[in-house]
């Protein structure tokens, strides 16, 4: 679904990917892990548009989406979550999810303040479905909350559902494991699980072992900015070259 | 400061390994810069020889505007790299300086290097209190917020100026008296050469600072990157007060010297703090050469555009420029551009 | 949402039943004012408190606004209904256009090149005298009318004024509570986010600039034809601060907030009469101890304050609505 093609990125003089591919099947969840300074997030930075390659092109489905806006390709039913959480902080729970709808409505600043029919209706529903998604994920109780005043793996999972809200084709998650404790990651799994029978596709990257070799069908090792593996989790455990670059950097 | 620290820098091998990067690309920049400037010139001067004279009249007395612009620049350039706030006060110092050094000398009648010294000391005064009072507690920094409070603060120093010397303009005297001297076809009177003089002074002064001392150099890395340096064992906050204390005593140096030429009244800071505030942008905020180039190159072309196009328009020059500065290249023109890491 | 129905219509059965009860004329004319003022002030809101953009150069599109419907009324001879809704299309296209550059800047770097703007157009103001008649201003611009009833008093003009504000105020609150106000605050909370969900920030950001030069513009010809005479100097650097302090201490991001701060600011010169030469000194100082003790605003700071005095309620959860 995902094709990643020979992507290199080169910032001033540094070399942060060399000649990077993936290809991530559609309802697969995809792995990039890899020690630190690898280039993974760089190169979810590039496919979600954050940052335009050097070289190198990205296809989703066939379409050519280099250089696409992260707003242009959320429209295509490509989403992400951020490492370092990216809520709306000074706004309730319910809201940021509400704001994962954005695509799936078109009230227009007009039809807004003149609160239209179409605009009104089309609020309850955006309403309904941002509840059943803070559901899904399980923190409905916390609708009102400011999503400043949220602990972490809160935030995390509201992040999810905030992306769901969007009804991706994919999803692209960026260290979801990161700061949750290894109950709230055993959850995480289910739930990354879940998204997959939904129908999404998932691609992640990310520094738990345990995580990554649970849940993902597919892996793609990155030392250094190149490649250096790609597999099965049984496979990329037992390739020697893997084993080294993780114990190696000590 | 002790000697042990200017020891400490004649390292071997010190001037070999230096960085000379930014030297030179500043200095293909300047290069084309003067290339332009000149072929502008050329052009000009050949169309119409007759005003030649008019002309480096209009270039001198937008070189010495441009040299305090520059000044006041710095001001904005030194606050900024040690704590990324825009000091929208900064021009209320250039008044300060100007106004109570008119007010030292004709009320209280001080000698005019005591009337200066009073000024410079006062100013800082008020830089220091604001620091302490406005900046330094702020506990929910945004940059919304700090762009109002240091508004607020010129707001409020503006207020006391008037409060205390009235909405007038008033006239100082210069500094050694008025015998122009005539170069080149232009009249220099004995004012402008204190400003050159002065300006050059303050710039060599900056650069011995900020690349020798060991507190120049602190507050360069505060610049750099605020947590490391307080990692570090520098204490940021003095670098802060530093930072204030000598923008401050600069800006008020820059209204002291172009009083005499210029009147003054309680209001000038705002249009003096967006100049300097626009030469420090074309000098991408540097404490440097950039900073200097930008305020002369916008005095000259204020003045040529008040002589040669209209001088009510004047002040909408500066700002024009400054605004497609920021909408074209707003690190600057003398900096390459960067890339922005996510 | 019935509930902000509700609040609204109390706040305008208020305000127009005002007069009636303040029949004094001075304070009337005061309360004028008020009305433009909070028109202004819920117009930069939208920009500021919502989008999280900065302008320091709004006071500009209020002079546009006046300057554009004054001289087309005066010399050509435009129908002022007429004349203001081609300054406020005007000046929203003109706005929209300068957006586009304008707000690719951030932070420092944006007000700065607001309050450029700003600086530029009032100097246009003062210079074009051929055209705006300099800093002696114009004058003839002749009041507004519907078919017999003119509007020349302080009274009709009151409720000339206010049915606009209600109006820009209720419209404004509609859009504040709708995805549009959703996709203005996620910029400003994290505009990467935002992006990702689908918001076209650049867009929406140079909309909501427009919008807000074109309701800040209708306020302008508003006060060019019940004020009948204008000047640059209204239309100044100060002005444009004096705009975002009202919409800061009203609250940033609180409609009725901005009307709070915009009676404020209006009331406050009044009131301080006596003191004239400290006003520019109270005005500075009450921006500093506004953003340093209260930097939600008065409306969220008086909420604030509230809440800590009233006596807790058990299973309260902390947040906002």
């Amino acid at each position: 679904m995902l094709k990643v093609s020979g992507i290199t990125q080169v910032f001033g003089g540094l070399i942060a990917l060399d000649n990077v591919s993936l290809t991530v099947r559609k309802g697969d969840i995809t792995g990039v892990i890899g020690p630190n300074g690898a280039g993974k997030t760089t190169l979810f930075n590039i496919v979600t548009g954050i940052y335009a390659q050097t070289s190198g092109t990205i296809h989703l489905e066939s379409k050519n989406i280099s250089g696409f806006t992260p707003e242009r390709l959320a429209h295509l039913g490509m989403v992400r979550t951020f490492q370092n959480i990216e809520l709306f902080g000074q706004m309730s729970v319910l809201e940021n999810v509400m704001v994962g709808l954005h695509t799936r409505s078109r009230s227009g600043i007009l039809a807004c303040a003149l609160k239209l029919p179409g605009h009104i209706r089309e609020e309850r529903a955006i309403r309904e479905r941002a509840m059943h998604w803070l559901e899904y994920v399980g923190i409905a109780d916390m609708a009102r909350i400011q999503a400043a005043n949220l602990p972490f793996g809160k935030g995390r999972l509201l992040e999810i559902a905030r992306a769901m809200a969007l009804e991706p084709r994919i999803i692209l998650m960026d260290e979801p494991a990161a700061g949750l404790n290894s109950r709230e990651t055993a959850e995480l799994a289910l739930l990354i699980r879940r998204v997959r029978e939904s129908g999404i596709t998932v691609a992640l990257v990310e520094h738990d072992m345990e995580l990554v070799m649970d849940v993902c069908d597919h892996i793609l090792v990155l030392n250094l900015g190149k490649m250096l593996a790609e597999g099965t989790p049984r496979e990329i455990q037992e390739n020697e070259a893997v084993i080294a670059a993780y114990l190696g950097e000590g | 400061m002790p000697l042990s620290w200017w020891k400490s820098n004649r390292r071997t091998g010190y001037w070999l390994n230096r960085d000379y990067t930014n030297y030179l690309s500043f200095l293909t920049s300047t290069a084309q810069v003067i290339k332009v400037a000149c072929a502008v010139l050329v052009i000009t001067l050949e169309e119409q020889m007759q005003f030649s004279d008019q002309l480096i009249q209009y270039i001198l007395s937008g070189l010495s505007t441009g040299a305090i612009y520059a000044l006041i620049g710095f001001g904005f350039a030194i606050i900024y790299n040690t704590t990324s706030i825009i000091n929208f006060a900064q021009g209320e110092f250039v008044m300060l300086g100007g106004m109570s050094s008119v007010y030292f000398l004709t009320v209280l009648n001080f000698p005019l290097p005591v009337a200066i010294l009073a000024a410079i000391i006062l100013a800082t005064s008020i830089g220091v209190i604001f620091e302490r009072l406005a900046i330094r507690p702020i506990k929910q920094a945004t940059n919304l917020n700090l762009v109002i409070i240091t508004i607020g603060g010129s707001i409020l120093i503006r207020g006391l100026a008037m409060l205390l010397w009235g909405k007038d303009t008033h006239a100082m005297p210069t500094f050694s008296g008025n015998d122009p001297l005539y170069v080149a076809g232009a009249t220099i009177l004995p004012q402008h050469l204190w400003i050159f003089a002065i300006t050059l002074l303050i710039i060599i002064g900056n650069r011995l600072f900020f690349n020798y001392s060991i507190a120049g150099k602190a507050m360069r890395a505060c610049a750099c990157n605020r947590r490391a340096a307080n990692l570090v064992g520098i204490d940021v906050r003095r670098m802060v007060m530093f930072s204030f204390i000598i923008s401050s005593a600069m800006g008020s140096m820059a209204g002291i010297i172009i009083a005499p030429l210029t009147m003054t009244s309680y209001d000038v800071g705002i249009m003096l703090g967006l100049k300097g505030f626009c030469a420090a942008i074309i000098g991408g905020m540097s404490s440097g050469f950039g900073t200097v180039l930008g305020g002369l190159l916008l005095g000259v072309l204020e003045s040529l555009g008040a002589g040669l196009i209209s001088s009510g328009y004047k002040d909408a020059i500066a700002f024009i420029i400054l605004l497609l500065i920021l909408f074209f290249r707003p690190q600057g023109l003398f900096k390459k551009s960067e890339t922005e890491r996510v | 949402m019935k509930r902000e129905l509700v609040k609204f219509l109390i706040f305008a059965a208020l305000l127009l039943s005002a007069p009636l009860i303040f029949k004094g004329g001075y304070l009337l004319n005061v309360l004028v004012f008020v009305g433009i003022h909070t028109i202004l002030a819920v117009g930069l809101n939208l920009l500021l408190g919502y989008a999280g953009q900065i302008s320091l150069g709004h006071a500009a599109f209020f002079g546009l606004g006046a300057y554009i419907s004054g001289i087309l009324t005066t010399t050509y001879n435009v129908n002022p209904w007429l004349a203001i809704i081609i300054a406020a299309v005007a000046v929203g296209i003109m706005a929209f256009v300068v957006g586009f550059p304008i707000l690719k800047l951030k932070g420092h770097y944006l007000a700065m090149a607001t309050l450029c703007l700003g600086i530029i157009i009032y100097i246009t103001f003062n210079e074009a005298i051929d055209l705006t008649g300099g800093p002696s201003g114009l004058s003839g611009i002749p009041n507004l009318s519907i078919g017999q009833l003119i509007f020349d008093n302080d009274l009709k003009n009151y409720y000339l004024i206010w049915t606009f504000t209600l109006a820009t105020m209720l419209l404004s609150i509609n859009l504040a509570n709708s995805r549009i106000g959703r996709a203005l605050r996620a910029i400003h909370d994290s505009e990467v986010a935002a992006r990702v969900m689908g918001v076209n920030a650049r867009l929406l950001k140079v909309q909501i600039f427009a919008l807000s030069a074109f309701i800040s513009a209708i306020a302008g010809s508003l006060y060019a034809h019940t004020m009948t005479f204008i000047s640059p100097a209204s239309f100044g650097f100060n002005f444009s601060i004096e705009l975002v302090t009202m919409v800061i201490i009203g609250g940033l991001g609180s409609i009725y907030g901005s009307f709070l701060g915009a009676a404020l600011l209006t009331l406050l010169p009044e009131l301080l009469r006596a003191f004239q030469d400290y006003d520019i000194m109270i005005y500075g100082l009450l921006l500093i101890l506004m953003t340093m003790f209260m930097p939600g605003g008065l409306v969220r700071g008086l909420s604030a304050l509230f809440a800590a005095i009233s006596p807790k309620i058990p299973g309260r959860e902390k947040g906002s609505a």
